[in-house]
């Protein structure tokens, strides 16, 4: 059998969550009620005129800059001509030859191969309304009456365009996930794929593997979470391949992705795809970007996920870890407290990425609406620092801590875990071990170091645990010798 | 006095001023001067005599009480009908948009009303403004008051009609290749399209936005100046309109034109232009000449293509600004099983036949394939014509042509040639793709007794050297002569 290449590039729409919509003073709200967040612009009626949005720009910048684009100092917007009923003014105002952001790249790390995924534009356009269709197949065709809300219908929306750089379905999910952290760390968007404020379209095609000439693809549509995303894609990449291999030929066209029953089903081939007839939109004046403009949003830019992962990385961190807490806020939000607060970042990364989220999952609870706060992960590390706890104690002690019982100090006494510290009483337990096994000590003194290791254990089960093994070794060795 | 209705607006606010004449009183006098010419003329689409009263009335208060808005204060004035009024029908004159009542106001209109404005109605006009004779409303032709067997030119032919005839002292329109200066010119009144961005084109339904531009109509120079000042100025719902400081309007209004120098456009002042109009220009403007004027002879070749470039621009954007009327959430809903048979019965329905034209010519010319031909062919044009007249601006202070190359044409004459009546714009289309201002002025009348407009332009904010040019037309011209229908014996039976 041939071995296939898959090929797919990602279009992604992120709402932008600023005050008031693209073109008018609406708010951007979604919780109101259908068809009241909106006036005659938004509502398309005759006469009214759009006017952009400037915290919508900046909000594009934000991404364009954080995905490393070059920024167009005069783009255009454009008319994107086509009927249908939640498009109030039958066109949607879009950007065409010219966007505002064009290439750009993302960093991503699948199975540790890093990988530049080409961000070729990021554009601004408006939403449109909301259609539920009533009836039928919930489909406009086969309903018996459709329901319009325009709440949504002018909302900034931003379209991210990569390259078809992307390999396979793990690739296409860690760019989505990428790209939904770094839109959620400049704080524009929620991007919440199951509400639709982040959503992905993926073009797919396969080709054999040594083939420089790309297969016809297809467009998958309906993906609404990086599970699916990836499921979609993986689904596709087998159908085309088996669809090739058994003789046929790929049709380009539009796949709608069915979360059931897990398959793309098409929805329309591009044959009766629509011509846009694009044309630069003459309600509104070009775009200019100052250089003064550009420069201040790199500046403001705040620290990126990737940039974050390699300080913590830097702080002895290990990938892994560091990935999970930039993942994650609020754990990741607990580490830089307890590294402002001068934790140890190596066993607090660990405890957060491991403990932390066994706990969390176990008990259904986020951690942070437990009790755990940073200072007590700063002072756990502390009492593993001067011998108060052992490693293995600690992490006991956090479980206590997660569930409410008190604070490190408190667990720790409460559940008889602190190390004794009285080396008398160390000496005193050693010496009866080594009484009650006089073979062991014979042999250690004959030159057999094995036994080391089970009077270690006899110490730690007379003394509970408590004593601390580092030094329980070093008193036989020293009490075996000579 | 003789009948307010016929008064200047200059001279119709002196005297309330001097307390020989209240708001309400010439309101009736227009609103009397429309009940007897209406029949005749069907200037209007809504008369809102309730409303207008009411306004007179409060116009009159408020000067009493010492609150003086300015000179459009208590003035009785009409508005095209494509412009949004809220609570009062507007339909541009479509069978698409009837019934429809808009939730809010232009800002033309909201600026008038501050500025103390008496609006007494709704006039007609070619459906959506793509028309040169108002012929083409859904809702019937207006008549020229001149004489009732020709068109009063369009769009704005209501508009026009009514200034003429009496009903309004002033009224605005909207000029998209035209459509003021054009009616004005047929009509025997003054009409002047703005430079683009100085007048806010929010509230207006568009038919190209990129050159549709409300202006106004009156009686004399002067009085289209001042309904200019009160609408004119940036406007934060118009990202098109312009920034900064309106030009001083008024300022060299009687300055004359000694030492100025005036070009007189050779490509739109000799073929296809009607001797009589011609020779009624060349008379203009050797009386400017008389007057201190430098006159030269202007060629600004491209303007031959100006035609062919507006009506493949125009009909593009039209045809994205008319899509939204689908028959979804306003104005007529057709029958149809699915929602695309629902949509395209309605616009069947709705538009009439040019405005489908249109829709059909620019649709075409924005389809894949055909867009380097068409759309961006006629954009290269338009370039070349702003470089033309720029460069022509160098040189000269203003330009003048005729308005029209005809006088106003009979009814029914062109209905059946669309190419005939897109003709009728060839000489104001230009100003519409350059964006620079242009007036017309009525200087004579021909043999038939019809009105005859002479046209000035000048280069973007250049308001106030061209209303001083106007001006100064205007006094040489000494045109006095009113239309048949203002006169009221001519209305009786
Ligand atoms: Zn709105």
């Amino acid at each position: 059998m041939t071995d296939y290449e898959a090929v797919i590039g990602i279009e992604t729409h992120v709402e932008l969550m600023t005050d008031s919509k693209m073109f008018c003073g609406c708010p951007v709200d979604f919780g109101e009620a259908p068809n009241t967040t909106t006036c005659p612009v938004c509502l398309g009626l005759p006469g009214a005129m759009p006017v952009p949005n400037a915290e919508a720009m900046e909000g594009i910048l934000k991404i364009g800059t954080a995905l490393d684009c070059e920024v167009a100092e005069i783009s255009y917007f454009h008319r994107k001509n086509y009927f249908y009923p939640d498009l109030p003014k039958n066109y949607q105002i879009s950007q065409y030859d010219v966007p505002i952001c064009h290439d750009g790249s993302i960093a991503i790390d699948v199975g540790g191969e890093p990988t530049r995924i080409g961000i070729t534009r990021v554009h601004m356009e408006e939403d449109t309304g909301k259609s539920i269709h009533m009836g039928g197949g919930g489909r406009i065709h086969d309903a018996e009456y459709s329901l319009l809300d325009f709440n949504r219908s002018g909302v900034p929306l931003v379209e991210i365009v990569t390259e078809p750089d992307i390999r396979s379905a793990e690739q296409a999910r860690a760019y989505g996930a990428e790209l939904q952290r770094i839109v959620r760390t400049l704080g524009v968007s929620d991007a919440r794929l199951e509400e639709g404020s982040m959503r992905f379209d993926a073009n797919i095609s396969v080709r054999p593997a040594d083939d420089p000439v790309l297969g016809t693809r297809a467009e998958i549509k309906n993906v609404n979470s990086l599970r699916s995303l990836q499921r979609a894609v993986a689904f596709e990449i087998d159908r085309q391949i088996e669809l090739i291999e058994s003789g046929g030929t790929v049709v380009q066209e539009t796949r709608h992705w069915n979360e059931e029953t897990g398959k793309t089903t098409s929805m329309r081939s591009k044959e009766e795809s629509e011509d846009y007839r694009y044309f630069q939109e003459p309600d509104l004046v070009p775009i200019e970007v100052s250089a003064e403009w550009r420069d201040a949003v790199m500046a403001a830019l705040p620290e990126l996920p990737a940039a974050r992962r390699s300080r913590y990385q830097g702080l002895g961190v290990d990938a892994r870890v560091a990935g999970v807490l930039v993942e994650a806020d609020e754990l990741g939000a607990l580490f830089e407290e307890a590294m402002a607060a001068g934790g140890d970042p190596r066993l607090i990364g660990n405890w957060l990425s491991g403990e932390a989220v066994a706990w969390s999952r176990a008990e259904n609870t986020a951690v942070g609406a437990s009790p755990l706060s940073a200072q007590h992960l700063v002072d756990l590390a502390a009492m593993v620092a001067d011998s108060t706890l052992s490693a293995s104690a600690a992490k006991q002690v956090l479980g206590g801590v997660l569930g409410g019982e008190g604070s490190p100090a408190e667990v720790a006494e409460a559940r008889d875990l602190v190390q004794i510290s009285d080396s008398g009483v160390i000496e005193a337990a050693v010496d009866e071990v080594l009484v009650a096994h006089p073979d062991a000590v014979e042999g250690i003194r004959g030159g057999d170091m094995k036994p080391i290791g089970f009077l270690v254990g006899q110490v730690m089960r007379s003394t509970g645990g408590k004593a601390d093994p580092k030094q329980v070794q070093q008193l036989i060795r020293d009490k075996t010798a000579g | 006095m003789s009948d307010p209705a016929d008064l200047t607006i200059k001279a119709a606010g002196d005297a309330m001023r001097a307390g020989e004449l209240t708001s309400l009183d010439l309101t009736e006098a227009a609103l009397e001067r429309a009940r007897i010419t209406e029949s005749h003329l069907h200037a209007f689409l809504t008369l809102d005599q309730a409303g207008a009263k009411e306004a007179a009335a409060a116009a009159d208060a408020a000067l009493a009480a010492g609150e003086d808005a300015g000179p459009l204060h208590g003035i009785p004035i009409a508005l095209k009908d494509n412009m949004c009024t809220k609570g009062i029908e507007t339909t541009a004159s479509s069978q698409i948009l009837s019934g429809w009542i808009p939730p809010y106001n232009a800002t033309v209109v909201d600026r008038l009303s501050a500025a103390g404005a008496v609006v007494v109605g709704k006039t007609n006009l070619d459906e959506f403004a793509m028309g040169s004779s108002t012929e083409n409303s859904a809702y019937g032709t207006t008549r020229n008051p001149w004489d009732t067997d020709t068109v009063p030119g369009g769009s704005s032919g209501g508009s026009a009609a009514a200034v003429a005839a009496g009903s309004a002292l002033g009224a605005f329109g909207s000029d998209t290749g035209g459509s003021i200066r054009q009616p004005a010119s047929l009509c025997g009144v003054v009409g002047m399209k703005p430079t683009y961005g100085l007048v806010s084109r929010y509230g207006l339904i568009a038919f190209a936005s990129s050159l549709d531009q409300i202006g106004p109509f009156a009686r004399s120079v002067e009085d289209a100046a001042v309904l200019l000042e009160a609408v004119a100025g940036f406007d934060i719902h118009d990202a098109t309109s312009i920034r900064g400081d309106v030009p001083n309007i008024r300022g060299s209004l009687s300055e004359g034109v000694a030492g100025l120098k005036v070009g007189i456009v050779t490509e739109l002042s000799t073929t296809g232009i009607d001797p009589e109009v011609r020779e009624a220009v060349v008379q203009t403007v050797n009386e400017l000449s008389d007057a201190g004027a430098e006159v030269v002879d202007v060629s600004l070749p491209s303007c031959e293509y100006g035609l062919s470039a507006y009506y493949l621009i125009a009909p593009a954007e039209c045809s994205a600004n008319l899509a939204r009327f689908d028959g979804v959430r306003y104005g007529l809903r057709a029958a149809g099983s699915t929602t695309e048979e629902m949509m395209a019965a309605t616009r069947a329905e709705g538009f009439g036949p040019e405005v489908i034209r249109r829709i059909l010519l620019g649709t075409y010319a924005l389809s894949a394939g055909y867009y380097d031909a068409f759309y961006g062919q006629a954009q290269r044009v338009r370039t070349l014509i702003r470089r033309e007249f720029a460069a022509a601006y160098e040189d000269v202070d203003v330009l003048v042509a005729p308005t029209s190359p005809t006088t106003a044409f009979p009814i029914g004459e062109r209905t059946a040639d669309p190419i005939a009546m897109y003709y009728a714009d060839v000489c104001t289309i230009p100003m519409n793709l350059t964006g620079d201002p242009g007036i017309s002025v009525p200087v004579g009348l021909d043999s038939k007794g019809l009105p005859i407009g002479f046209q000035v332009m000048a280069p973007a904010l250049g308001e106030e050297r061209l209303f001083q040019v106007a001006k100064a037309v205007e006094d040489i011209a000494g045109f006095t002569a009113r239309a048949a229908l203002a006169t009221s014996e001519v209305v009786q039976p």
